[in-house]
């Protein structure tokens, strides 16, 4: 089994070692493991619709799978293979985060705290919120 | 440090939220959560999610968000000014001179954030749209692949070993070299000690002129 980091979590992935450079995921697993769902209009999610290139859609799509790793590379988002481990780590597109930063509307996340609960920054809403970074080091 | 001032002004709606970036967990945050006695949510970020969602590359870092959710100052350092920089290596001791502007900068900091719990967008702490907008550094295709080489190096160092990981980390580094965190995790992951030890010093002296923690826009109205 491969490894695919993506959207913060990690999952485990069929390892592709006959081409390098793809990573082809089972359509029926695709939404759970990022987010992206394949419909007649293109590859969704949540409200937004991507089209496939005409004319390039088998680097993408083939009888039951989706390359997941062409498809970032054609969003933009930074893909890497480690070979030995067979770990795939798909990053945010810079666009991505420079948009949400520049609508200045702070972006959610959910953190746990020393105990596990986990705390959304959206649970602190109608609070002024002093968002500090620190570290042990 | 945080606790007094959310026990003076936290009953004006006033909340801070700590994320240390800590990829080695709760392990190595507790002893300092536990010393600060929190009462506000203290949460751990071993991915360095909220470093990447809003740009911060060092600690400690502040970003202020109102009522609505609205980011009214940018990341920017959260009190801490490059007074430490004259410390002597040895005995940790800084002069007088800056001690004193370094407790100053703190100050102001602090007092800042006691008038935006008062006063919220009326506080003249509270930046406007454009002066929120020109505090970004939005991140470029390099920053981008900077965090995907971090994180790559995070998973394979608790998944395979230190080896695997340095590539990653080295790559992070060199595509993001104004990210302190990528430096300073890394190190702190090899060997504690080295977080703060030659190498970073001699990073900190290879700035020159360059600031550290650059300073913050203060008031003006």
């Amino acid at each position: 089994m491969a490894t695919l980091l993506i959207n913060n979590q990690s999952h485990p992935v069929p390892s592709s070692a006959e081409r390098p450079d793809a990573l082809w995921l089972k359509t029926v697993t695709l939404e759970a493991t990022t987010g992206w769902t394949l419909k007649p209009e293109g590859v969704c999610r949540d409200e937004v619709c991507v089209p496939l290139p005409h004319g390039r859609e088998a680097e993408f799509v083939n009888s039951d799978s989706f390359n997941i790793a062409a498809f970032a590379r054609y969003m933009g988002q930074p893909v890497l293979h480690d070979h030995p481990s067979q770990s795939w780590a798909i990053g945010e597109a810079a666009e991505s985060r420079a948009s949400a930063l520049r609508s200045l509307h702070a972006p959610d996340f959910t953190l746990p705290d020393m105990a596990g609960v986990e705390h959304s920054l959206s649970d602190y809403r109608g609070r002024k919120v002093f968002l500090v970074s620190w570290a042990s080091w | 440090m945080w606790q007094r001032l959310y026990e003076e002004v936290g009953a004006l709606g006033f909340v801070p939220i700590t994320v240390a970036f800590d990829s080695a967990g709760v392990a190595a945050a507790r002893p300092w959560i536990e010393s600060a006695k929190s009462t506000y949510p203290s949460l751990i970020d071993t991915g360095h999610l909220v470093a990447e969602l809003y740009g911060m590359v060092n600690v400690p870092i502040g970003v202020w968000i109102n009522e609505q959710g609205r980011i009214v100052r940018p990341p920017e350092s959260a009190g801490a000014s490059d007074g430490f920089r004259e410390m002597d290596q040895k005995t940790f001791k800084m002069p007088e001179e800056a001690m004193a502007s370094s407790r100053a900068a703190k100050r102001a900091y602090i007092e800042g954030l006691k008038d935006w719990a008062r006063r919220g967008d009326e506080s003249p702490w509270a930046l406007s749209e454009s002066e929120v907008l020109r505090g970004f550094q939005p991140p470029s295709n390099e920053h981008a692949l900077a965090a995907t080489n971090f994180a790559m190096g995070l998973h394979l160092f608790a998944q395979v070993n230190a080896a695997a990981a340095q590539p990653y980390f080295a790559e992070a580094q060199h595509l993001h070299p104004e990210n302190w965190s990528y430096k300073r995790q890394a190190w702190a992951l090899d060997d504690p000690a080295k977080a703060g030890g030659p190498e970073f010093w001699s990073a900190v002296e290879a700035l020159g002129d360059k600031p550290y923690y650059a300073p913050i826009e203060m008031p003006t109205r």
